[in-house]
């Protein structure tokens, strides 16, 4: 029979034929951690494993949530981090380098075919070039640091055929909504998703889609490696689309017939189309995450605010993904389009997607953002409200100080 | 007895410990305080060593953070029932040992408040004097609850359930 992206690499990995349902024990290829859960992984290791690190080359730290620091006690854990990876030859990605997911994307450190862990639920991103990206707990990945393994259960796949091509001003964040609404919070639940029809799609709306995954609960979001992709990327010989691959459930979606979508409060799967939402206050207009702030949505939000200013009463706060993102932004004139136009730019990092800093939302605060989850509370005050939309439709907000359709400029 | 704190579905762990109440941001304060503080202050302030949480689906969506799961040990949960759980959430809850049970027949028929208790070698669950039997634990996982955590059973076996050494 034959086999799915997920099954091949745990198969490859495992040097047996597995299948979904059986359990394996398989060692990643690389393991990342980043800074908020970085000093909990080192505890556990030593007070509870009293293990030393079987592969530091396999291990990766990101500094990111929070970045640079904003008190002394994430100024102080930051430390020793720091200290620790320098004793024991662990490469730190320190603040201001960017977003974990899209750091060791950038760095080429997650790979197609490669099982890549990290202690984050976004870690689906690695999926954007064909790895095996999922996400564990810190006591999974200190078992990880010290044993070289994991064990993991072979997951079913759902496999989404994307046909035919976007109109303008929908976006890759409106297929990821989309995906969401059709199966739901938890309609992937410990499932892979495996996407189709994209070849034409380049890096950065892989890096969309599969950092989405999560939010319908997969364990893995998973784009085959072909197509639109640097040489560097192309899927290694061992890899191939089966046609005789078993997929647990098939989604087909027509781009044509797609519209810009918004998530609203506080549920990621309660998707609407936009027309159904527009005119709603907001206060905040977020653009930034693994999700959506790479150059690619810097600069389609630049383009619909060229030469215009921002509502009054709206800040618009910008977090560049990474630091080659933002400096691209900055080359082409894309952050002081941006700046102009009345917005302000953070270092690069997570910024306020998970409200400890750069923007923290206050009581009652109502916010669109670009990032890929709406819970109550995540981004600040459990009173506050979060709506997520792609790069065109924060950029058209911004403008009309209510939630607007960027067709519609 | 143990009282059952029912809550309902994709309950996700934002709620269970916001982020900002993660120990990298109150290195001083003790998680376990914060387990609901902000979506159900009453279980923060009352719920006891030994209460059972009780949910719709998908129990503990979003984010990784074992801190969620680490805040519920540190109450001393005694057991959490769900009609269906998210992936992080259940394979953290196994690592740190607390028993988890998928029963969805069940959970329509307790309520918040009951009295209950369960007996976590058969899945017998006493809820206001009535008793509803439940599926056991997968056998990997009930290996690893077992033995008090992942941490626990890979020091004592020198592998993990089910590897061939
Ligand atoms: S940008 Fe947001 S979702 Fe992405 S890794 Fe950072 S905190 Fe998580």
């Amino acid at each position: 029979m034959g086999q799915t992206i997920s099954e091949q690499i745990l198969s490859h990995k495992a040097g047996q034929n597995v299948k979904p349902g059986e359990f394996v024990v398989i060692e990643p290829d690389v393991v990342m951690s980043h800074d908020s859960l970085t000093p909990s992984i080192i505890k556990i290791l030593k007070e509870e494993l009293a293990a030393s690190i079987k592969y530091p080359e396999r291990l990766v730290f990101v500094f990111d949530h929070v970045s640079p620091a904003s008190t002394v006690g994430t100024a102080d854990l930051q430390n020793l981090v720091r200290r620790f990876a320098r004793e024991q030859n662990i490469r730190l990605f320190d603040v201001g380098r960017g977003i974990c997911h899209q750091v060791l994307v950038e760095e080429a450190i997650a790979f197609p075919g490669a099982v890549a862990v990290g202690a984050d639920s976004h870690s689906t991103s690695y999926g954007a070039v064909g790895a095996f990206g999922t996400g564990m707990g810190s006591t999974d990945v200190a078992l990880i640091w010290a044993t070289g393994k994991t064990w993991l259960r072979v997951p079913e796949t759902i496999r989404v055929n994307f046909n035919g091509q976007l109109p303008a001003h929908v976006d890759v964040k409106d297929m990821a909504l989309k995906i969401g609404r059709i199966l739901s919070i938890s309609g992937a639940n410990y499932m892979a998703v495996e996407y189709h029809g994209i070849d034409w799609m380049p890096l950065p709306g892989r890096q969309t889609l599969a950092s989405m995954a999560v939010e319908m609960g997969a364990k893995v979001g998973i784009i085959p490696p072909t197509g639109n992709l640097p040489e560097h990327l192309q899927k290694p010989d061992w890899l191939y689309i089966d046609s005789n691959a078993h997929y647990r459930q098939v989604v087909n979606v027509e781009l044509e017939d797609l519209c810009p979508q918004v998530s609203i409060p506080h549920s990621v799967d309660h998707v609407s189309d936009i027309q159904d939402v527009t005119g709603t206050h907001v206060d905040v207009v977020f653009l930034g995450t693994c999700t959506n702030g790479r150059h690619e949505d810097l600069a389609e939000a630049a383009s619909l605010l060229k030469g215009k200013r921002i509502a009054p009463g709206i800040r618009m706060i910008i977090t560049p993904a990474s630091s080659r993102e933002m400096s691209k932004a900055a080359s082409d004139g894309t952050l002081s389009t941006l700046i102009e136009a009345g917005a302000l730019i953070t270092s690069p990092g997570c910024g306020m997607c998970m409200g400890r800093h750069n923007g923290t939302l206050g009581d009652g605060d109502v916010c669109l953002s670009t990032a890929n989850r709406n819970f109550k509370g995540r981004m600040g005050a459990p009173t506050s409200q979060i709506y997520l939309a792609s790069p065109g439709v924060a950029a058209a907000t911004a403008l009309r100080g209510v939630i607007s359709d960027p067709r519609e400029l | 007895m143990a009282r059952i704190w029912k809550f309902g579905a994709d309950v996700d762990t934002d709620q269970i410990v916001p982020g900002r109440y993660a120990p990298y941001m109150r290195p001083d304060a003790d998680v376990a305080d914060a387990a609901f503080i902000e979506a159900r202050p009453d279980f923060a302030k009352y719920a006891q060593p030994g209460d059972i949480i009780v949910a719709l689906e998908n129990f503990g969506c979003g984010s990784s953070r074992e801190y969620a799961v680490e805040a519920l040990r540190r109450r001393k949960v005694g057991a959490i029932v769900a009609k269906s759980f998210a992936r992080i959430f259940y394979r953290n809850a196994i690592n740190l040992g607390i028993p988890l049970f998928e029963a969805p027949e069940v959970i329509d028929s307790v309520k918040d408040g009951d009295t209950a208790s369960i007996n976590l070698a058969t899945g017998e669950f006493t809820a206001d004097g009535r008793v509803f039997e439940m599926p056991a634990m997968p056998g990997f996982a009930r290996e690893i609850v077992n033995a008090g955590g992942v941490v626990a059973y890979v020091r004592q076996n020198g592998r993990f359930p089910g590897e061939q050494v």
